[in-house]
């Protein structure tokens, strides 16, 4: 596996192998199906939609929808105006959505389609919307992708009505649905009324009930959006895909920010409680506090197994900020933690957490690829991956133990229902990396030293 | 099944109506072939399954060349989505060269757009020199390069100067053509151009064949392999699972072209056989039935009765060998409906395998099929040009004076010859082609198939209408599907996924009892 992969690092400047990130207008898509009755669509050629609607069911093991312009040459030198007309036109006489969602691909880009005109000029039926965003695919990674199709949503539809709902709003960040849910029970166990945006709950964790629903009842409504200016602030999650549209409704509406790490392990779950109970002046209830008090309970009884113990961590900006915080809870030292996304904000933040925990001689680094972290590996070893599935190819080559966590995650079932998210995410995910840990130590001890009780 | 074809067309609106009605056919006489539309533009925002030119050549036909350094210039994207993604298995060969698992990229940001990505391109390709020193790099185009007119052949052949290796690049840009389809028929280009022809490695035996359009998808090439090599015939390439680059140089000095999927290579089986004599003939080893008779074939093409012999105890030994099992699957399996729809050729491939287990497809279509795919070769001539098919270059060989070589078959056999799907099939069928995402629920809805076949994109869904959905790009990550064993392996799939017990659960206890009056342990019945 990977055989080909020297160990002598050479600087490469052109040459990305082993990405990792992916595209802007998949996070696009995957945005626009947290949105209710929404159809997402890809102004671009046809392999783009495909491309991105298959990594997508991978993850999830659920249906994604999207439709495409499905250019052809003649629409990349002319313009792909009539396309997304008669795209828009077949899309609400065959799938009747309430909002068409669009996005832009590195063709129309390219070519500069101006969506603003082109949507301004379409004939859209009575009480339907479409909105769009920008998503070159050479700037960013999917992340910026998720992060513009939120900016494009609000800048179309929220509204300031003067009166406050009551709410507060919440940007999840990139995540999985399992995440989310693990959101709302902590705001609901807080007394926190919310408008969660995206939400993918319903939708990429569908249940089975024998009748497929093309849009299921999940979502945040398009009139949730639209009062999101009339929220009483925002608590956004993840610097790097939620601060953009956090700023803008604090621009656009005044709506005051609190911007957050996504909740991912003790401290970060923390900040999100601390957070919350501002907002509604109670105290946290006891079964937070004993969650909680549960996963330190966790990381203090198994911590002699884990302690010191070097880990490779690498996936979206966000989320491995969120792991890489956890990991150090624990008592692992993060010797590597990687994002293919190029944001420089992302290595300050683990610097930041390094520094925190006083451990030294670890490395962080945006816009780098897992050949790269491979490279790493192969001239000063870990004794743990944790990341997306591509890593089972450094930990087959390698034979590190591999904790699966974030996007994407195609080689596994179930993880989409379960959260990384709060302390119940942490115990999982605690859980998980105890287990990995330890099944290695019982496959390489000895017989004589097998142990019983551990 | 007339009616529900009409019925499905009832729910377009005019101009779509009159766009779909020539794709969607109900069969109204046994081994007809009315004419399809093929092959043409999908209708945008009907949600298609179809992907791109980009997808037809780097992700199905050079992507698999194992000993290649195939890089994908343009942004992100692109490569990203193509890496490892299509199980076209490989094993290294003794130079240890296997690129399959890594993905190669550009990653083009905003200034290689603005000011062109040629450097940067050549500055990959020096870098992947560098760093794996292949034989060969592939260079696949996205969308964008096109457009900003970086021309990939020139940097290809500044490459091969500096770097003493040969480079190829494609210009398969996803908007060209109106589907992968396009992109295999350039694939095909540059690999009879700058590939097939250039070694001398003469096969070892007087019987040898190239595999065209196997991609080894879950291992399916090995079986064959493994297959032809009892029967003593010698496998000088496969194009392009688990293929090379080294051994694809010498292709052109095989006996035989056997063609798998139609197709994604049968440019290529042409253009040999214009070239240099090669005869190829239209196989199928999906299906024991259809296996037999493609080695019968093979063995009747070259007409040695040692060779036929062998072929014989071969089939009576492997036969025999899955006998029990495919009998307990027809057991489990008869009698049920399927609908198809996959590949180049697979949605015909596997109505044999089918029909060996007991089951009638009833629907079936391509994503990408021309109509000689659904009609047979026979139509070629009467296909019609359009704008989108006359963009994609069309290359023409001359016989080669010195290396043409045309073998007479001993027998009246037909080489150079396929009669496509629908001959094969039953009356009442429906046929669709570039089925989108409605048309597929509408047909798993109306025509209930026990077991739809597709992809990805449409399993959850059609899974969540309580249909049996089988992968059939991917094999749902199992397979090999080919020859005998895979046709064990394929019932054997089957029946987990027909006979899988929480089918049973997806109704709770309570929709189907009224409400009682009554209260717990009143009843009388224990759970033990």
């Amino acid at each position: 596996m990977l055989d080909l992969t020297p160990k002598e690092v050479m600087a490469r400047t052109a040459l990305r192998i082993n990405p990792c990130k992916t595209c802007q207008p998949v996070g696009a898509l995957f945005c626009a199906l947290g949105v209710r009755k929404c159809m997402p669509h890809s102004h671009g050629s046809q392999g783009c939609v495909s491309y991105h609607r298959t990594v997508l069911s991978r993850h999830f093991k659920e249906p994604a929808i999207a439709a495409s312009s499905s250019f052809t040459e003649g629409a990349s030198v002319f313009g792909g105006r009539s396309n997304l007309t008669t795209a828009v036109k077949n899309i609400f006489d065959m799938y009747n959505p309430d909002i068409i969602a669009v996005h832009t691909t590195c063709l129309s880009e390219t070519i500069g389609d101006d969506l603003n005109s082109y949507i301004a000029d379409l004939k859209i039926p009575e009480g339907k919307k479409v909105v769009h965003c920008n998503t070159p695919s050479y700037a960013g990674s999917h992340i910026m992708g998720f992060s513009n199709m939120m900016t494009g949503f609000m800048s179309y539809l929220t509204k300031k009505t003067g009166a406050s709902n009551g709410k507060t709003a919440i940007f999840p960040g990139w995540a999985n649905p399992g995440d989310i849910r693990q959101l709302k029970k902590i705001c609901s166990l807080m007394n926190v009324p919310i408008i969660m945006f995206p939400d993918h709950t319903g939708v990429m964790d569908a249940p089975m009930t024998g009748k497929y629903e093309f849009y299921p009842e999940g979502g945040t409504t398009i009139p949730e959006i639209a009062s999101l200016g009339d929220c009483k602030g925002v608590v956004a999650l993840g610097e790097i895909a939620s601060l953009a549209p956090a700023e803008m409704m604090k621009k656009k509406w005044e709506v005051p920010f609190v911007m957050l790490p996504q909740p991912i392990g003790v401290s970060f779950t923390d900040q999100f409680v601390m957070a919350l109970r501002l907002v509604s002046k109670t105290e946290v209830p006891w079964e937070l506090e004993e969650q909680r008090g549960q996963l330190v309970d966790l990381m203090i009884d198994a911590h002699q197994w884990v302690y010191g113990k070097k880990v490779a961590i690498f996936g979206d900006p966000d989320t491995v900020e969120g792991l890489t915080s956890l990991a150090l809870e624990m008592g692992l030292v993060p010797k590597y933690v990687i994002t293919g996304t190029p944001k420089e904000e992302f290595t300050k933040k683990i610097n930041r957490l390094f520094s925190k925990y006083s451990v030294t001689d670890c490395k962080a680094k945006a816009n780098s690829d897992l050949f790269e972290l491979h490279q790493w590996i192969k001239n000063e070893p870990v004794d743990l991956l944790i990341g997306t599935t591509y890593g089972k190819q450094i930990a087959k080559a390698e034979d590190i133990p591999f904790v699966r966590a974030g996007f994407p995650v195609l080689d596994r079932y179930g993880g989409p229902l379960m959260p990384i998210f709060g302390y119940e995410g942490g115990i999982r995910m605690a859980e998980k990396i105890i287990g990995a840990l330890m099944d290695r130590e019982d496959r390489d001890c000895a017989d004589e030293d097998l142990e019983i009780v551990m | 099944m007339a009616d529900s074809r009409d019925k499905l067309l009832d729910k377009y609106e005019a101009k779509l109506y009159k766009n779909r009605k020539d794709h969607i056919l109900s069969l109204e006489e046994e081994g007809g072939t009315p004419k399809i539309a093929a092959n043409t533009r999908a209708v945008p925002g009907v949600m298609t399954a179809r992907g791109c030119c980009y997808a037809g050549c780097k992700g199905v036909v050079v992507g698999p060349l194992k000993d290649v350094c195939v890089i994908t210039h343009g942004p992100i994207g692109c490569g990203f989505y193509s890496w490892g993604t299509r199980r076209n298995k490989a094993r290294p060969d003794e130079d240890g060269k296997n690129f399959v698992s890594y993905c190669f990229s550009t990653d083009m940001q905003e200034s290689d757009i603005v000011f062109g990505g040629e450097k940067k391109l050549e500055k990959a390709i020096d870098e992947a020199v560098a760093l794996f020193h292949p034989k060969c790099v592939m260079i696949c185009s996205t969308c964008p390069i096109g457009l900003i007119g970086d021309d990939v052949q020139a940097v290809a052949k500044r490459a091969e100067k500096k770097h003493g290796i040969k480079a190829i690049g494609f210009s398969c840009e996803g908007y060209k053509g109106v589907s992968q389809s396009a992109g295999h028929h350039i694939a095909n280009n540059g690999l009879m151009k700058d590939v097939i022809g250039t070694g001398d490695r003469a096969p070892k035996t007087k019987f040898s064949v190239n595999i065209l359009g196997e991609f080894n998808i879950g291992g399916d090439g090995w079986e064959q392999e493994r297959i032809l090599k009892r029967c003593g015939i010698e496998v000088v390439s496969v194009l392009t699972g688990d293929g090379s680059y080294e051994d694809l140089k010498s292709a052109h000095l095989a006996s035989l072209n056997i063609v798998m999927c139609h197709r994604s290579i049968n440019y290529i089986a042409e253009m040999i056989e214009e070239k240099y004599g090669t005869d190829w003939l239209k196989v199928n080893f999906i299906g024991v039935q259809s296996t037999c008779e493609s080695l019968r074939e093979i063995g009747k093409y070259f007409g040695d009765p040692d060779l036929i012999a062998r072929i014989e105890e071969v089939i009576a030994d492997e036969t025999a060998a899955i006998e029990d099992d495919m009998e307990y699957f027809r057991s489990k399996l008869a009698g049920r409906t399927a609908a198809i729809f996959s590949g180049g050729s697979r949605s015909h491939h596997y109505q044999s395998l089918l029909r060996d287990l007991g089951m009638e497809t009833v629907i079936a279509g391509y994503e990408f099929a021309h109509r000689d795919d659904y009609e047979g070769r026979e139509v070629i001539p009467f296909i019609k040009e359009d704008a989108d098919n006359k963009n994609i270059e069309t290359i023409t060989v001359t016989k080669d004076p010195e290396r043409y070589h045309k073998r007479q078959p001993s027998s009246d056999i037909e080489t150079e010859t396929y009669g496509g799907m629908m001959k094969t099939m039953n009356k009442g069928s429906i046929i669709v082609d570039d089925y989108n995402h409605f048309e597929t629920d509408e047909l798993a809805r109306r025509v209930k198939p026990d077991v739809f076949f597709s992809g990805i994109k449409d399993k959850h869904s059609i899974q969540k209408a309580g249909v049996v959905s089988k992968q059939m790009h991917s094999y749902d990550y199992a397979g090999p599907y080919a020859g005998f064993k895979g046709a064990v392996n394929f019932g054997y799939d089957l029946v987990k996924s027909l006979y899988t017990n929480a089918w049973s659960l997806v109704k709770p206890p309570w929709k189907n009892e009224p409400m009682l009056v009554g209260e717990l342990g009143t009843g009388g019945e224990s759970n033990a």
